[in-house]
């Protein structure tokens, strides 16, 4: 009753909007607003400029640079890719073209424990994989670039999902009209394709990089876990609880939580923009 | 005659052939490398030292235990968030009320946290230092390193899927047949249960298949609330952690490649449910346009 008075902005015939609205309140907040809060009034358990040397202490800073710089390769690498394969699965026709479109699901459905087990083994120097590599002088497994294998692999499926739809949807009079203007097949691309994609490509590029900044599962098995050189940040997460210290870790967290932030906002601005392109 | 026919128009708005299949080759080298080897050498190194040393590893009673646990976690997460989804799009596509839009937002912030953090929020509430840690301690109470907190914690980071599924479809699909029924005689129940879950039931399904395969996958959340009791707080990705540590790699394997058979059954459902979702989505914008 209280809901339907004071938040609806028309009545309606249909039931059931206190009841609805209300359990959906009850629930969000039981299992995510209040926990969430937690995480943030915990920190003013520390002082500032105790929790400022908490998050800029040299191996959580290796940590970030570590995970930002990661996360924004395998971003990259998947928007490249990523808009390739979208690409090339609704435009081509080829044999065993069904098989690869659902695969491309897979980094979702795989559990990250068995995603990072996996990786290890084949980048590892005796692996499918590294055995290749590692003559070539390009060690996988137990460094950095590990890490950004496996942010690769979790962040794959975001922006084939986001430019697959828009690029279906296209409509081919477009390219027609930019074809018979005497447009080059890749002036069309650039010109004209390119711009109606760019917003669902930047938002698959931003869930992608998203998704890596927190990851931890894939991760620590094929990173080495070297401080300074291999650690994540979700890592120093972990290993401050371990040792207790609730106060720090917290506080790590809450750096990543308000990037987090930051990056949905970015995201749903993103989206905002691209229903907008689309007249929706 | 042939010289009037135009020249090759299909070709103004194709790529050359030869880009065609340099593209095509690029993409799936890409995806073999980075999709289809690893889901092989999951099942090669399962079987690697054989049918029998497999077995064991799946049925030896940790491995159990971790199996029963995991089905505990995705049995309570996956209904609860079920309802809520439920809850959640009623509300949000049927009415138009204020604060949607944060709503919507809210809803999504499980997605945008790391698992690592979603298992600390708990463990700062129910750990032995937490908010409540003392009380839950003098009342011999256990959260953390114990299945409820395992629970929670499979719950925060599987919220979103179905509510993420059925709202952008139920707003799609408005409320016109709804308010047809109810204007019918139809009790606010019949009208859900006959007129708007009909429509919604694969997208629905979708949800619930998404939420599973998350839930009885998670590790991160679940690793920092879980304290790694062998046989009483491991699920199965955390003992396929344990067994990897422990350099038993065939086991690992083993173990790992069960919950890879369950990814494969994921994709091959959302593959099929995919497309009636995709259907009954049309249908609702062609329906839009008319109205």
């Amino acid at each position: 009753m209280i809901f339907s008075k004071t938040l609806l902005r028309r009545p309606s015939v249909l039931p059931g909007f206190d009841l609805a609205l209300g359990l959906t309140l009850l629930y969000l907040s039981l299992i995510v607003l209040v926990p969430l809060s937690a995480a943030f009034l915990r920190t003013t358990s520390l002082t500032w400029p105790a929790f400022v040397d908490v998050v800029t202490s040299p191996r959580v800073v290796a940590s970030y640079k570590l995970t930002f710089g990661a996360s924004l390769l395998a971003a990259t690498v998947n928007a490249v890719f990523g808009l390739l394969v979208a690409w090339v699965l609704v435009r081509y026709e080829f044999f065993g073209r069904r098989f690869v479109d659902a695969l491309v699901d897979l980094p979702f459905a795989l559990p990250t424990a068995v995603a990072g087990i996996t990786l290890t083994g084949l980048y590892a120097s005796n692996g499918w994989i590294g055995q290749y590599l590692e003559p070539m002088g390009l060690k996988v497994a137990f460094t950095p670039v590990g890490v950004f294998v496996a942010m690769t692999f979790i962040g794959l499926p975001f922006v084939v999902r986001t430019v697959q739809p828009i690029l279906e949807d296209m409509a081919p009079e477009l390219e027609e009209a930019s074809a018979t203007l005497g447009a080059s097949r890749w002036q069309t691309f650039i010109r004209v394709i390119l711009p109606i994609l760019a917003p669902a490509l930047l938002t698959g590029y931003a869930l992608a990089f998203a998704r890596a900044l927190g990851e931890y599962g894939s991760i620590i098995f094929i990173a080495g876990n070297m401080p300074m050189v291999s650690e994540i940040t979700p890592l120093l997460i972990i290993t401050k609880l371990e040792q207790y210290d609730y106060a720090g870790a917290t506080a790590i967290a809450v750096v990543m939580l308000v990037m987090s932030f930051i990056l949905l906002l970015a995201i749903n601005g993103l989206q905002a923009w691209a229903r907008k392109r689309q007249g929706k | 005659m042939s010289s009037l026919s135009p020249p090759n128009v299909t070709g103004a708005t194709k790529e050359p052939i030869w880009v065609r299949w340099l593209l095509i080759s690029v993409a799936l080298v890409f995806l073999s490398l980075f999709l289809f080897v690893p889901l092989v050498s999951v099942f090669f190194e399962a079987f690697k030292k054989g049918v029998d040393v497999y077995l064991a590893a799946i049925t030896e009673s940790d491995a159990v235990s971790a199996i029963k646990l995991t089905l505990i976690a995705a049995v309570i997460a996956v209904p609860l968030n079920l309802v809520f989804g439920v809850a959640a799009a009623w509300s949000i596509a049927k009415f138009d009320f204020r604060g949607k839009s944060v709503l919507l937002t809210l809803i999504d912030l499980p997605f945008s946290v790391s698992p690592v953090i979603a298992g600390l929020i708990y463990v700062l509430i129910f750990g032995l230092q937490g908010w409540w840690g003392e009380w839950l301690r003098d009342n011999d109470l256990k959260v953390i390193f114990a299945v409820p907190g395992i629970v929670l914690a499979t719950i925060f980071v599987t919220f979103p899927f179905v509510a993420r599924e059925l709202i952008p479809l139920m707003q799609a699909q408005g409320q016109e047949q709804e308010e047809a029924a109810r204007v019918l005689g139809a009790s606010g129940f019949q009208t859900f249960w006959k007129v708007t879950l009909p429509n919604v039931k694969w997208a629905l399904l979708y949800g619930v298949i998404l939420c599973n395969a998350r839930a009885m996958g998670e590790f991160g959340a679940v690793s920092v609330v879980s304290g790694h009791i062998r046989g009483q707080t491991n699920t199965l990705p955390l003992h396929i952690e344990i067994l990897y540590n422990e350099y038993q790699f065939a086991a690992s394997f083993a173990v790992a490649s069960l919950l890879a058979s369950l990814a494969l059954v994921t994709l091959v459902l959302k593959y099929i449910v995919e497309r009636r979702v995709r259907q009954q989505l049309a249908i609702a914008n062609d329906v839009g346009v008319v109205s």
